[in-house]
């Protein structure tokens, strides 16, 4: 299929035969991959450029399969056309509770031999390691980790309206008051669907505390979702519009982060990758822009694990260039440049931090601290948590409570019990 | 064959001469059988496997455990389905609706043998040369409170004008019709401008010489005989409301919240972004349903009542 649409690389895989038959096979043939991913915007496709030199270095080809759109809704739904064709890429962006689901179609590689060789065992955070596995076998490879819980904040505005970074949510609203009345908008959001759960997890994880986050939106359990402590925490975070401008239906988190930036709003709760925004914009982490983890979840660190899950495939040359590619994606070269490029932080603890700025050295920090502490969560928002249609439902059940003008929160609490029931 | 043609030539020039008739005779439905099995399987093909995987568990991938119409059942009680098909009866009434109207008011209107009438059509006309997607984003910024309309006015001093439908959950549905109308009535115009052009003289010349006003004139004579254009107006403007998906992603992207979903967005997203084929396979195959339940009846009164007139 492939030596058909490519014929250099027919000619390549059978000057690799030639060569590796005239060498008494001593020498791994070249192989090619071919990578699914969304990394398309600038710094993404950079820091994906980083990976393919690297695998070209080896000897083995680099096909870009790079389907754009944000979230990689897109890519998702290329990525099951072409596996029910019987035709899937080597390697794919897939992540958390996902990567299960295509184990369980039984579509997935074995990677245990590159992990064993290269340790990932004792070089990932267990936590880590456990979305990486199907059935005990590693089938993805963890490519960055991004924190959910952060919030951005334009230091000048905050200094006009004479408040502090706020550490609590009570804090948040006092200095989102003071905000307001300086002129400018407290909270900068955009009302999709996504970052509203992405506020309202962060609010969630506040008020609630890390155990009721992980039974809440984790296992599901009923109890957790429409009890008390539910209904506390969508009622704080209806509140939050309070702190919104009326303009932010529809809005892209972009734009959002733009506010910021711009100066017409003081902060934004959204996760690092808000940070290429600043970097893109030329500004300073610490100086020009500030970072602090959402208000109350000091303690926390929702993470959202980027990984690329390896196909099951059959050629060997293909196979070789897979374990190869598993193998170089952990290296601290492409986990430097990637993570730099990115926003987020190295999947591998154990790098040195130098080049990285502020907010990823407190976020590696806040990583190591929280996994010990036991106050790593996964991101409900972001596919960390839960399987895609129960995510989905809980999003509408979020959404809808968070724009509708008479909507109780005890109704909303009960409408996330039944909706998680009825997806189990 | 050579043999055979040397000893018998007259039945040759008669086997031609058949043959040749055989192929004219089959030549349409050759040329014809690719684009009609095309249609059999990718149309009525996939319809079909559609309803098959509605009745199935499908999630990610599709799946052949069947279900029956557990999925229906599912569909029935999930809200935001209600709020999509709620939204789709109240922005496909108003869309075809108003598009007639303003359409025929314009056509009419044109038709009074005004001066510079071909720019004038060329300019009602050239929304419907934009996609939905660029007028959903035009609309979305003349519709932002912050941004267009309401910006504009209160910028004029009148401060406690509020026009903000696009970000209001009750009204966000019919920022929708404001866009979809402005796109395609344009488009309509044409249509019964068409029609008006093609209606005799004489008739409306016996109307006047009768002593008919001329708004009776085209309510009794003229309209009536147009009724074929409404027909495929309507025929045309319903299926871009119910496939309606693009306006929707680009003009409000559902919201605030899933205020404005349709059905279409709501089929797509659990297809594909939240991996329940199987629900979004249901709500697919209902979409069908509700599109047959009101062309069927049309279709039948409108093409028997043209058989017997």
């Amino acid at each position: 299929m492939h030596a058909f649409t490519h014929p250099p690389l027919l000619r390549r895989t059978l000057l690799g035969l030639a060569v590796a038959t005239a060498l008494g096979a001593s020498q791994a043939p070249a192989g090619e991959v071919e990578v699914l991913h969304w990394w398309t915007s600038g710094g993404e496709a950079r820091a994906a450029n980083v990976l393919k030199e690297l695998m070209e270095a080896e000897g083995h080809g680099w096909q870009d399969f790079a389907v754009a759109g944000g979230g990689g809704e897109t890519a998702m739904t290329v990525l099951k056309s072409r596996a029910m064709s019987g035709n899937p890429p080597s390697a794919a962006q897939i992540k958390g509770p996902e990567i299960q689901e295509w184990g369980e179609l039984g579509l997935l590689g074995n990677l245990d031999d590159v992990a064993e060789q290269g340790g990932w065992n004792a070089l990932l955070p267990e936590t880590v390691a456990d979305v990486m596995r199907h059935d005990g076998q590693y089938v993805a490879v963890p490519v960055n980790v991004h924190r959910v819980n952060w919030l951005w904040a334009n230091p000048a505005v905050l200094e006009a309206a004479g408040v502090e970074m706020p550490t609590s949510l009570d804090e948040l609203f006092a200095a989102g008051e003071a905000i307001r009345e300086a002129g400018y908008v407290p909270l900068a959001h955009g009302g999709q669907a996504w970052q509203d759960a992405t506020v309202f997890e962060s609010v969630l994880l506040a008020t609630g505390g890390v155990d009721f986050y992980r039974q809440a939106l984790v296992e599901l359990d009923p109890e957790a979702l429409g009890g008390d402590e539910m209904v506390e925490a969508l009622t704080t975070f209806k509140r939050l519009r309070e702190l919104m401008d009326d303009d932010m239906s529809g809005r892209d988190w972009n734009i959002a982060t733009s506010m910021v930036i711009e100066g017409d709003a003081a902060m934004q709760l959204m996760g690092d990758w808000a940070k290429g925004e600043f970097t893109a914009a030329g500004l300073t982490a610490g100086e020009d822009y500030l970072c602090a983890a959402a208000p109350g979840t000091g303690e926390a660190f929702t993470y959202n694990i980027d990984s690329l899950a390896m196909f099951r495939v059959t050629d060997e040359a293909e196979h070789e260039a897979q374990q190869t590619l598993a193998r170089l994606v952990l290296e601290p070269t492409f986990q430097e440049a990637f993570n730099l490029a990115k926003g987020s932080i190295p999947a591998r603890p154990d790098l040195d931090m130098g080049a990285f700025d502020q907010c990823a050295q407190q976020s590696l920090a806040d990583f190591q601290r929280t996994a010990e502490a036991g106050g790593l969560v996964p991101s409900m928002a972001h596919g960390m948590a839960v399987r895609a249609d129960v995510q989905g439902a809980i999003f509408d059940v979020v959404t809808n409570y968070f724009n509708a003008r008479d909507m109780e929160a005890e109704e909303a609490a009960r409408r996330m019990v039944n909706t998680a029931q009825a997806a189990l | 064959m050579t043999h055979s043609t040397s000893v018998a030539r007259p039945a040759r020039a008669a086997a031609r001469r058949s043959s040749a008739g055989h192929l004219q005779a089959w030549l349409p439905r050759l040329v014809l059988a690719p684009s009609v099995a095309v249609s059999l399987f990718f149309v009525y093909g996939f319809m079909l496997w559609t309803f098959i995987l509605s009745l199935t568990n499908s999630r990610m991938l599709p799946s052949y455990d069947l279900v029956g119409f557990a999925q229906y059942a599912r569909l029935m009680t999930n809200d935001r389905w209600w709020v999509a098909s709620t939204n789709l009866v109240v922005f496909g009434a108003l869309f075809v609706g108003i598009c007639l109207v303003v359409g025929a008011l314009l056509a009419i209107l044109l038709d009074q043998r005004i001066r510079q009438e071909g720019a004038l059509r060329t300019l009602y006309l050239y929304p419907m040369a934009l996609s939905f997607i660029v007028t959903g984003v035009v609309w979305k910024w003349l519709l932002n409170p912050g941004l267009g309309i309401q910006a504009m006015v209160r910028s004029w001093g009148f401060e406690g004008f509020t026009f903000d439908w696009l970000v209001n959950p009750d009204m966000a549905v019919y920022t929708l019709v404001i866009a979809a109308v402005w796109q395609a009535s344009g488009f309509v115009m044409a249509l019964f401008l068409a029609g008006l052009r093609g209606i005799d003289d004489s008739i409306i010349k016996a109307a006047q010489l009768d002593g008919a006003s001329l708004p009776r004139i085209y309510w009794r004579v003229v309209l009536p005989c147009l009724r074929p254009v409404v027909f495929s107006a309507v025929m045309i403007l319903s299926h871009i409301a119910i496939k309606s998906f693009d306006l929707v992603v680009a003009l409000t992207g559902g919201g605030p919240g899933y205020a404005s979903d349709l059905p279409a967005t709501f089929m797509y997203a659990h297809a594909f972004t939240r991996a329940q084929i199987g629900l979004g396979s249901a709500s697919a195959m209902l979409m069908l349903g509700g599109v047959l339940a009101i062309l069927i009846p049309y279709l039948y009164s409108e093409l028997r009542s043209r058989q017997h007139g």
